[in-house]
């Protein structure tokens, strides 16, 4: 069985018919064309398909397509500012905070979901804001002061 | 299971008991999701009907009020640490709920669920019941109360019956002079699930001493432990060395875990004790206890 969906995404109105066992991640993938947020576990402990949804950060592919009447959801597409690129994406390029980049648009999110609440975050603070999301070949460090150099730029 | 699966998205809690109450096939709570939506990719569930629960009113909402605060069931654990006034009062019960899974996992999850999973590790669980929380549960027959330490039937198992389900989750009003605290082990500190755990609430009198206590214990044994011969042993202290290590002492005998890959019954046992002791300390201080 399917349900007929109406939200926002990244500040668009969509419509969608999706199963009612389709995941939120599956929806934007597979329906919507936003192939930004990866699978990397399916279980939510990995990160890759975080996207905030109503202002909070959640894992998408523990999400349900069916759930999403009437709520908004922000993707990795919504970030950039057309071709400007997000001072985030900017500083994890300028700083090398990626390689094979499948976990790249998971740390982004929950990186603006981190500084939209704490704009000023403590080094521990932004490793426990990212500690829900892994990368298998960068390592962290570098994610961490992308993180930060951002922040400053954000801050001004 | 994809093609046979609906979903429901009732809009008052007579309307979702109904559809629970009636369902032939397996029937399923969707709150926060992150065990539900595990378990059915595993294919450990494989649900006939889901019921969403989320848009009852009231369910995302945290009220406060004279008997205390009411938690909808489907208020996700980040949303605890923005309310000031439960922080202020429970902060064992909000670092506990905040200890679950990721940011990512707390933006969904909620307390109601980490009962209802039923495991003996859940985090929010043992700070829930040192805090003498309860649960209100609606089903065919009406509304019910019960104590948080009587849902859980064994691992994986509740007392709900069909088409039962929890419909918030009740703490008292603060008591003058009261705290309490949360400590698990986690070989990480964060994304991990706790190999031992322990709550303490704690009352205490003009001049410091203990005059209530609730103590509870988590991943020792199949469902958590609400440890009374644990609250004695401090109850009438000033919580000294003596009080604090017949406390451990009775933690640790209190304890019946499993041997896993995450811990043996010997360091279970041990660390029960010690954690024990240190919350009670973090409890004493919150409360106001020098």
């Amino acid at each position: 069985m399917s349900s007929h969906v109406k939200s926002t995404v990244n500040g668009d109105a969509v419509e969608f018919v999706c199963t009612n066992d389709e995941s939120l991640l599956d929806v934007l993938r597979n329906r919507l064309g936003l192939t930004g947020a990866k699978e990397g576990c399916g279980t939510g402990d990995c990160g890759a398909c975080s996207v905030i949804l109503d202002g909070r950060l959640v894992c998408s592919c523990l999400v349900l397509g069916a759930e999403m009447n009437g709520k908004t959801v922000e993707t990795i597409e919504g970030m950039a500012d057309g071709a400007k690129l997000h001072p985030l994406q900017q500083n994890f390029i300028d700083g090398a905070a990626l390689q094979c980049g499948i976990c790249t648009p998971g740390f982004l999110m929950a990186a603006q979901a981190l500084l939209r609440k704490n704009p000023d975050p403590s080094e521990e603070e932004i490793r426990f804001g990212l500690a829900g999301n892994l990368c298998r070949c960068t390592g962290y460090d570098k994610i961490v002061r992308a993180v930060q150099s951002a922040a400053k730029e954000m801050r001004g | 299971m994809g093609e046979t699966m609906r979903f429901e998205t009732p809009s008052t809690a007579k309307e979702a008991v109904t559809l629970l109450a009636k369902e032939k096939g397996a029937a399923y709570i969707l709150a926060g999701g992150t065990d539900l939506l595990v378990k059915m990719k595993a294919g450990i569930i494989e649900p006939d009907l889901v019921v969403d629960i989320k848009l009852i009113k009231g369910m995302t909402e945290i009220k406060k009020s004279a008997t205390g605060f009411m938690i909808g069931a489907g208020v996700p654990c980040a949303a605890l640490s923005e309310n000031a006034g439960l922080v202020k009062a429970y902060p064992g019960v909000v670092e506990a709920a905040n200890l679950i899974g990721s940011k990512q996992v707390q933006g969904r999850c909620t307390m109601s669920g980490n009962l209802c999973n039923a495991s003996p590790a859940a985090d929010s669980v043992p700070a829930l019941i040192a805090a003498g929380a309860k649960v209100l549960i609606s089903g065919p027959k009406g509304n019910r109360k019960l104590n948080v330490e009587d849902v859980p039937a064994g691992v994986g198992r509740t007392n709900l019956k069909k088409g039962e389900f929890i419909t918030a989750i009740s703490l008292p009003p603060k008591a003058a002079k009261s705290g309490d605290a949360y400590l698990r082990f986690t070989p990480r500190t964060e994304m991990d699930i706790a190999v031992v755990s322990v709550a303490i609430n704690l009352t205490l009198d003009g001049k410091g001493i203990i005059t209530k206590a609730r103590v509870a214990l988590g991943a020792v044994a199949a469902t958590v432990l609400l440890v009374k011969e644990a609250a004695k042993a401090i109850i009438g202290t000033k919580l000294d060395d003596a009080a604090k290590a017949k406390l451990a002492a009775v933690c640790s005998a209190a304890c019946k875990p499993i041997d896993d890959k995450r811990g043996t019954i010997e360091f279970r046992t041990d660390v029960a004790g010690v954690l024990a002791r240190r919350a009670a300390e973090t409890a004493y201080a919150r409360a106001g206890g020098k």
